[in-house]
Order: C-alpha cells, then sequence, then structure tokens
C-alpha cells in the first residue's frame, strides 16, 4: 500500500495526483469516509487498496499509450514494424491480470462475509421507507416514530423560494426526528418500504441496503464514535426522492437509555408528540374555533402533507390528487378523517403522527383553503370518535 | 451521395425523395437514415441532460420541478441508450457490413427499411408522453417497479415504444446476422472478417437474446397494472426484485451491445493510423466472445444492494471482476498495435485514442464497483454516474465519432475539414472530462445519483461538471457543421482515403456506387485485408 501511494503520487498522473493532494481538498469532500464502524473502516480500506491498484495500472497503460505516441509517430521518421502476434504475450496478459484480480477478490470475500453477518445484536431497529420519510420502530423497547426533512431545508427547497441553501445547517441533510443509537452495541437495521423502494443509506456506517415493500432486509452497525451521522434515500423513489434524509445520532449508552426513558415519558404524557396510543382524553375534549383550526392546520399541511399534495393542493395527479376543488375533499369528513388516520394506497397511515386536533385542524384546512369552502369546522371530538 | 461515377452499375439512387428515403431498401440509404435519426436524437437526449445540469449548477431548486427533473434524467438515458447509441452502430453497420464483407446489401432489405422506418413512430410516441397529463416517465430508465406504476399515460405509451424499439432492433440484428453468415465474398472466411463485422456478429447475437426479456419484463409491468396479476408486487405473492433480476438479464447485456460494435471501430482505426497490423487478431475474437459469453452471468451486479444471499454476491463478484481480464486483452493489443508503428494522428485516430484511455479509466472504476461490499458504498451515487458516462461517452460515442471521421471521406466522397474535426475532438476531449472527472469525487464524498438539489458540500464540484457539460454540448455543434461541410463538398477522397487503410471497403470508389459488389470480390489470401502485414 505504502509503496504503491509513493509511487502514484511520484507519477504524479490522473487520479494519483488529485488523492494525493487531498489535505488541500478535503473541505470539497473528495473520498470515501473513513465512516465510525468497524465495517466502515475495512470497507475504507478495500476501497483505497482496489484505488490504488487501479491508479497503477492506468498509470502504467497511459504511460505506455504516451510513450508510443510520443516516439512511434511518423513525423519522427520511422517505419513502421509489422509484427502482429505473440502467444507468450497474450498469455502474460491474460495471467497477470488474473493474479491481481485474485489480490483484490480475498479482501473483497472476508469484508462481504462480515458484512453478511447480522446475528448476536443487542438492539434491533425496524427502518420503513414512506415517499418521502422514514420510520423508525424500536423492536424491544415499543418507541416508534416518523422522521422526515425539517422545515427549514423545506421552505428553503421549495422550487424558486429564492433562499439561500448555503444558509440553512445542513442543508438537505437534517430532519424533524432522529434516530438514536448507542455506540458499541451491535445494532441490526430491519429494512422494509411502504409503497416503492427505497435505500437505507449514512456513509458513516459502511454500507447502503435496499428498503422493499413486502421484503426485509437486514445489515448491521456497531458506531465506535458518539457523534451525529448524515445520509440520504439512496435509490429513486418518486418526485421527492431527494428530500428524505437519515439523520442518526450515536451517544454514550447511558444517555441512549436516557433518550429511551424520555421517548416513553412524552408517549405517556404529551399528546403534542408523535405517540401510537391515543392522546389523554382531556386534552381532545376541548373545542378549537375556526381560525384555530386553519393556522394549526396550515402549519400541518406544510409539515406533512404539501410534499405530495403541493402547498396549493393542486396535487401531482394521478398518483397524488388534486385536493383544491375536489368533491371528494368538500364531501363528508367521516371520510377525510378515514384516510387521513388510515392511510390509502401510496397515502401513509397518519393516524400514528398526528394527535386529533391536528388532524382536526388539517381536515379542517383542506376542507376551506385552495377555493375549497365547507365553511364547517371538524372538532378533534369527532376525530377521537373516528380511530 | 450520388453514384454518378460509376457507370458501370446499372441502377443509380431512385429520382423522387419518397421513392429513395421512404420507400429504400438500400444498406448505404438506411445506414443514412439510421445515422442521421441518431444524431439528430443524440441532441434531444443533450438537451435534456443540460436541463439536469443547469439544475444541478447550484444548491437550490432554480428551474424544474424535482418531477420534471425525473423525467428529465429518466428521458436522457432512454433516448441516449434507445435513439442514439444503438441506432449510430446500426447505422454504421448498415453502411459498412456489406462492403467489408464483399456482399452486394443486406440480407433482408426490406425488412431492413422496416427496422428503421419504425424507429420515428416509436420516438414520435416516447417523446409525445412529455404531453400526456402527468407528464413522461419518470421512474429512472431501467423502471422499478412499484414506483414505475405510479406513472400516468405515459406508462402504456412508453411500454409501446419500447416494444416497438424492441422489435426494429431485433429485426436489425436478424439481419446483421444473416447478411454476416451468408453473403460474405468468397475466401472470405469468418477468422478473415474485419474486426468491426465480428463484434456486431456477436453484438447482434446479444440483441437478439436479451431484447425479448425486456420486452417479458415491460409486458408483466403492463399487465401487473391492467390486468390484475402480481409478478412484482408482494401483496400478491409476487417480488419487486424480480423485475430487477429481469431487467438486468437484459440490462448488461445491452451494455456490452453498445460497446462492442466500438471495439470493432477501434481496431480498424488504430492500425489503419498506426500503418500496422491489428496486433493479437485472433485474440481480440476471443476476448469479444467471452466478454458477450460473461455479459450473460453478472447482471447482478447492478443490485448488490437488493438484499442477495452471501452465495449469491460473491458469485456475481467473482464472474463481474473476470470480465476484466479479457477488457484488457483489448485494451494491450491495442497499444501493442500502436507499438512502434508509425502513427499520424487525424481525427478517426485522436478520438481512437482517446476511447482507448478514457474508456479504460471507466474500466478501471468499473473494477472497483464490482467489489461487492465497496459497492454498498459506490452503489446509485455518482461515482457510478460518472464510471457509466466514461464508458458510454468517452467510450461508445467517442467511437461513433471516431467511426464518422474514419468513413465519411468514404461515404460523401469528400475530405471533411481536418481542422475543424481537431477542434471537435480537443474541444470534446478536455469538456467531457471537466464534465465527468469530478462525478468521481461526488458520488465518493457521499452524493446519490437522480437527485435534483443536493447539500451544500456538493457545490463546486457539481458547478465544474456544468460547466463542462454545457461545454461539451456546444462542442458538438462543431461535429454539425463538419458533417454537413462534408456532405455539400470538399478535397475529392481517393478510394483508399488513408494511406494505411487495408479492406474491401477502400477498393470502391469515394462514394462507392449505389449498388457496389453486384459480383463477389474474390479473397485469395489474407493479404490486404484489416489486420494483414503491409
Amino acid at each position: 500500500m505504502k509503496v504503491t501511494k509513493r509511487l502514484g503520487a511520484r507519477l504524479g498522473l490522473g487520479l494519483g495526483l488529485l488523492l494525493a493532494a487531498g489535505p488541500a481538498a478535503a473541505s470539497w469532500g473528495m473520498n470515501l469516509t473513513r465512516g465510525v464502524t468497524s465495517l466502515s473502516q475495512s470497507v475504507y480500506d478495500l476501497h483505497m487498496l482496489v484505488l490504488w491498484i487501479c491508479v497503477v495500472i492506468g498509470t502504467v497503460v497511459f504511460g505506455l499509450i504516451l510513450w508510443s505516441v510520443i516516439h512511434h509517430r511518423k513525423s519522427r521518421g520511422v517505419t513502421a514494424a509489422q509484427f502482429h502476434h505473440s502467444t507468450a504475450v497474450e498469455i502474460a496478459w491474460t495471467v497477470v491480470p488474473m493474479l491481481i484480480l485474485i489480490a483484490m477478490a480475498i479482501p473483497a470475500t472476508r469484508v462481504l462475509v462480515a458484512m453478511h453477518d447480522t446475528g448476536d445484536a443487542d438492539v434491533t431497529i425496524k427502518v420503513t421507507g414512506y415517499q418521502w420519510m422514514w420510520e423508525y420502530e424500536y423492536i424491544d423497547e415499543d418507541i416508534q416514530f416518523f422522521s422526515r426533512l425539517d422545515r427549514e431545508s423545506d421552505r428553503v427547497r421549495q422550487l424558486r423560494s429564492g433562499l439561500d441553501p448555503r444558509e440553512v445547517e445542513n442543508y438537505l441533510l437534517n430532519v424533524d426526528k432522529p434516530l438514536v443509537v448507542p455506540v458499541n452495541q451491535k445494532i441490526r437495521f430491519l429494512l422494509t418500504a411502504n409503497d416503492v423502494i427505497h435505500s437505507f443509506w449514512v456513509p458513516d456506517l459502511g454500507w447502503k441496503r435496499d428498503a422493499i415493500p413486502g421484503f426485509i432486509n437486514e445489515a448491521w452497525a456497531e458506531i465506535q464514535e458518539p457523534g451525529i451521522y448524515r445520509g440520504q434515500c439512496a435509490e429513486l423513489c418518486g418526485r421527492d426522492h431527494a428530500f428524505m434524509p437519515i439523520v442518526v445520532i450515536a451517544k454514550s449508552q447511558e444517555d441512549y437509555e436516557a433518550w429511551i426513558a424520555e421517548q416513553r415519558a412524552e408517549a405517556n404524557g404529551v399528546p403534542e408528540v408523535a405517540a401510537e396510543e391515543a392522546p389523554v382524553e382531556e386534552a381532545v375534549a376541548a373545542d378549537m374555533d375556526m381560525d384555530d383550526l386553519m393556522q394549526r392546520g396550515e402549519d400541518v399541511y406544510g409539515a406533512q402533507c404539501a410534499a405530495c399534495h403541493q402547498a396549493d393542493g393542486r396535487g401531482n395527479p394521478p398518483m397524488f390528487p388534486t385536493l383544491a376543488g375536489s368533491d371528494f375533499v368538500v364531501g363528508p369528513a367521516e371520510d377525510v378523517i378515514d384516510i387521513v388516520l388510515n392511510g390509502q394506497g401510496a397515502m401513509p397511515p397518519l393516524g400514528g403522527v398526528l394527535d386529533d386536533a391536528d388532524v382536526a385542524s388539517v381536515v379542517t384546512y383542506i376542507r376551506n383553503a385552495f377555493g375549497n369552502e365547507t365553511g364547517d369546522v371538524v372538532q378533534p371530538a369527532d376525530v377521537q370518535a373516528a380511530r | 451521395m450520388t453514384a454518378a461515377t460509376h457507370d458501370e452499375h446499372h441502377a443509380g439512387p431512385p429520382s423522387s425523395f419518397l421513392d429513395r428515403w421512404l420507400f429504400t431498401t438500400n444498406h448505404k440509404d438506411i445506414g443514412t437514415l439510421y445515422l442521421l435519426f441518431a444524431l439528430l436524437m443524440f441532441f434531444v437526449g443533450g438537451a435534456m441532460a443540460m436541463v439536469i445540469r443547469a439544475e444541478l449548477f447550484q444548491p437550490g431548486m432554480q428551474l424544474v420541478d424535482p418531477y420534471f427533473f425525473n423525467q428529465m434524467t429518466t428521458m436522457h438515458a432512454l433516448v441516449m441508450i434507445f435513439g442514439a447509441v444503438m441506432p449510430a452502430f446500426v447505422g454504421l453497420a448498415n453502411w459498412m457490413i456489406p462492403i467489408q464483407i464483399g456482399a452486394p446489401d443486406m440480407a433482408l432489405p426490406r425488412m431492413n427499411n422496416w427496422s428503421f422506418w419504425i424507429l420515428p413512430f416509436a420516438f414520435a410516441i416516447m417523446l409525445a408522453t412529455f404531453l400526456m397529463p402527468g407528464g413522461a416517465l419518470a421512474g429512472g430508465w431501467t423502471m422499478y417497479p412499484p414506483l414505475m406504476l405510479q406513472h400516468g399515460m405515459a406508462f402504456p405509451f412508453a411500454i409501446f415504444a419500447i416494444h416497438l424499439l424492441g422489435i426494429s432492433s431485433i429485426m436489425g440484428a436478424i439481419n446483421v446476422v444473416a447478411t454476416i453468415l451468408n453473403m460474405r465474398a468468397p475466401g472470405m472466411t469468418l477468422m478473415k472478417m474485419p474486426l468491426f463485422v465480428w463484434t456486431w456478429l456477436i453484438t447482434a447475437y446479444l440483441i437478439i437474446a436479451v431484447m425479448p426479456v425486456l420486452a417479458g419484463a415491460i409486458t408483466m409491468l403492463l399487465t401487473d397494472q391492467y390486468f390484475g396479476t402480481s409478478f412484482f408486487s408482494a401483496a400478491g405473492g409476487g417480488d419487486p426484485v424480480m423485475y430487477q433480476h429481469i431487467f438486468w438479464f437484459f440490462g448488461h447485456p445491452e451494455v456490452y451491445i453498445m460497446i462492442l460494435p466500438a471495439f470493432g471501430i477501434v481496431s480498424a482505426i488504430i492500425p489503419t493510423f498506426a500503418r500496422k497490423p491489428l496486433f493479437g487478431y485472433s485474440s481480440m475474437v476471443y476476448a469479444v466472445a467471452s466478454i458477450a459469453f460473461l455479459s450473460f452471468i453478472v447482471w447482478a451486479h447492478h443490485m448488490f444492494t437488493v438484499g442477495m444471499p452471501l452465495a449469491g454476491e460473491l458469485f456475481f463478484m467473482y464472474a463481474t471482476m473476470l470480465i476484466a481480464v479479457p477488457t484488457g486483452v483489448k485494451v494491450f493489443n491495442w497499444i501493442a498495435t500502436m507499438w512502434r508503428g508509425a502513427m499520424t494522428f487525424e481525427t478517426p485516430m485522436l478520438f481512437a485514442i482517446g476511447f482507448v484511455i478514457l474508456f479504460t479509466i471507466g474500466g478501471l472504476s468499473g473494477i472497483m464497483l464490482a467489489i461487492a461490499p465497496a459497492d454498498y458504498q459506490y452503489h446509485d451515487t455518482y461515482f457510478v454516474v460518472a464510471h457509466f458516462h466514461y464508458v458510454l461517452v468517452t467510450g461508445a460515442v467517442f467511437s461513433l465519432f471516431a467511426a464518422a471521421y474514419y468513413w465519411l471521406p468514404k461515404w460523401t466522397g469528400h475530405m471533411y475539414d481536418e481542422r475543424l474535426g481537431k477542434w471537435h475532438f480537443w474541444l470534446s476531449v478536455i469538456t467531457v472530462n471537466v464534465l465527468f472527472f469530478p462525478q468521481h469525487f461526488l458520488g465518493l464524498a457521499g452524493m446519490p445519483r437522480r437527485i435534483p438539489d443536493y447539500a451544500v458540500q456538493f457545490t463546486e464540484f457539481n458547478m465544474i461538471s456544468s460547466i463542462g457539460g454545457f461545454a461539451f454540448g456546444l462542442s458538438q455543434l462543431i461535429f454539425v457543421w463538419v458533417v454537413i461541410k462534408c456532405i455539400r463538398g470538399g478535397e475529392k477522397a481517393t478510394d483508399q482515403v488513408w494511406e494505411g487503410a487495408r479492406g474491401l471497403e477502400w477498393t470502391l470508389s469515394s462514394p462507392p456506387p449505389y449498388h457496389s459488389f453486384t459480383t463477389p470480390p474474390k479473397i485469395e489470401s489474407s493479404a490486404g485485408l484489416e489486420g494483414s502485414p503491409r
């Protein structure tokens, strides 16, 4: 490795030069990350090994071409040789590449076998891809939540928003609620999807794996350093494929346990936050007036619905129906509430994400926005009755 | 392009425009039609690439809706693959195979007419999907379900268009096989055929083998959508990954369909301008045949991340790595052909050398991608985009430019403008690297492909890449100007055109008579053929 590295750098050609100049350009990011798991480190080493072998081969091949182009040209008055065959040479340049390939295949096999060993996990997390967000479920902890692009990035990334992405911290790589995991524990990820194929990729973990509807894929990671690691969906999944990032926060064991306890407390106590179980009764019963519902509804719509149905309700038919002027939307409120709670087709069930007041607000909002005018309101109590 | 010079042949082209071009059964005219159509589609697909690079010039969404962006990436690929690269190679096959093997025409001339004339209609349908409710296909050219099933009207129309393209390709391929196997001049044994003919023979078999597989895959999509089947839906007992297996069983040989004829072209050009026989003719033939065989057993390296069993991943990794061996043999043979030759560097040779170097970069990144555990990082990133554009643009497309410059004097009877040709080459070779080389870095640093907007740390390389893209796109206009100029006039080309050229096509006049080799030439020895000592 070291020898080839020095050789490549000295020859200073192509990729070799550019990578040898690494530190100067490091802020631009031009090489694979070493990552923070044992797997990602071995993947990085493998990558560098193969890269340098390729640089050396490339240097030799291009060097020969260059030499030939300089020396074997008619303008130098040479006469062309007429040789056109040599079995020995042909055998040599068949066998030598074979040996180089075998040298690469051995470490590659070792890493691949390690990656496939998903047994003996300490923590198991089920990851489900949706258009366009991720759902995380801690299998043994009874914790579940959705994670989607943060509001700030979402505002800036709208077409011709006129806002500068450079002003947003972690533009497109930030979420409203990150995945939290413990360090130095073997985490097993179970990956699936609800609608189309997605792909879960955090470069620092050393791999990506497809999330496929109806099937469960496995992968694992053991993160060695606490920190925040960012990634995003890597498989084209429709209009907002670029806008479903992944943020993983690795915490020490104590901090992780504290976080788990906090999540449990929130799930049981405060209805505002994502919670599967029905919120506490008192919080729901209070009726809200039209203005409150509309205001809150607009917020909820922006966060949950606008990605597909668009901020102005025109949708993206036929997959994502138009809400503006829709007979269904202004029809019986119960049907609208039912779809929001339970989903239908590509629409994810939002009953677990939104509390009764959120659902009531957003349903009221879509029935009275984009030119729709039912004039009526839906109260949290109606939603609770429909659950 | 008339045959006025050769009055010993009884018939020139029909005088009426419709008779000549719409009803033509002449391999040269059909070849010309294919080539012009491919050039047109190259600019249609290129315009889409310009939209992509313009939106990616800086972070944030400035120009187009993300969904329209997805339509651009999807249609760019479909147009370039099925509209530009494949028809261009078929056009070359039509023009060159008969005159390289001493045949009067293609074996099945009427079917030849039909193969071509399907194309404009298929692409009219394909491009019309932009105007349909919901817009054109936007799920990637690979058309993976379930995403593919979310399209509107474009879905059945695009599938119909792809079926038509498949029919056209299969008919073209059958014609090539029938011509090569039945119509060679006496004495032209298989192992005396020019490499371009050999590579096309093998390519034609690949097309016949895999286009029906694509047809099957997209028909299953159609029945899943409209007739209640569940081939690719887990809810009905199917499997979305099965589609990917079927698609890539077509898709990987398809990649070689777009590169094997390029090998043939380069194997013709390098000996001509090195004034030296092709090194290792028979090993070149065996290498192409090995690559074609291996192309059928490596498909799943496109889907390492779908969650295959370990044994499967190991098999596909090893098999994929093996392809490097015959590919390496070809590159080494080209270098050995150049070695101790007496080279001159006219435009075809420049593009051919550019091909060897830049295709090799694509090949080396291909080895990296073959390493399955590392591919878990590279997969679906800009690293892959860089890889296949090195193989397809600086590979396939550069070989097409090389071929065009090499044979334009033969086709038109005029020398092209060498100065403009060199400008075209040097601008292309510089800008194409500015365009695609930084994409390696983007991919390694973590930028996924098929995204219209990106995190700000990817800004600089995207800007560089976009600038390279615009410049590369503009440079191609020079080529159009060279071709127009060359058709309209220029220095008279000799029959042999290039000092070092060998082979039957150079025994014909420039331009060749409308009907050539009506009496087959007799080939006594391999002297004077490609690869023979001079």
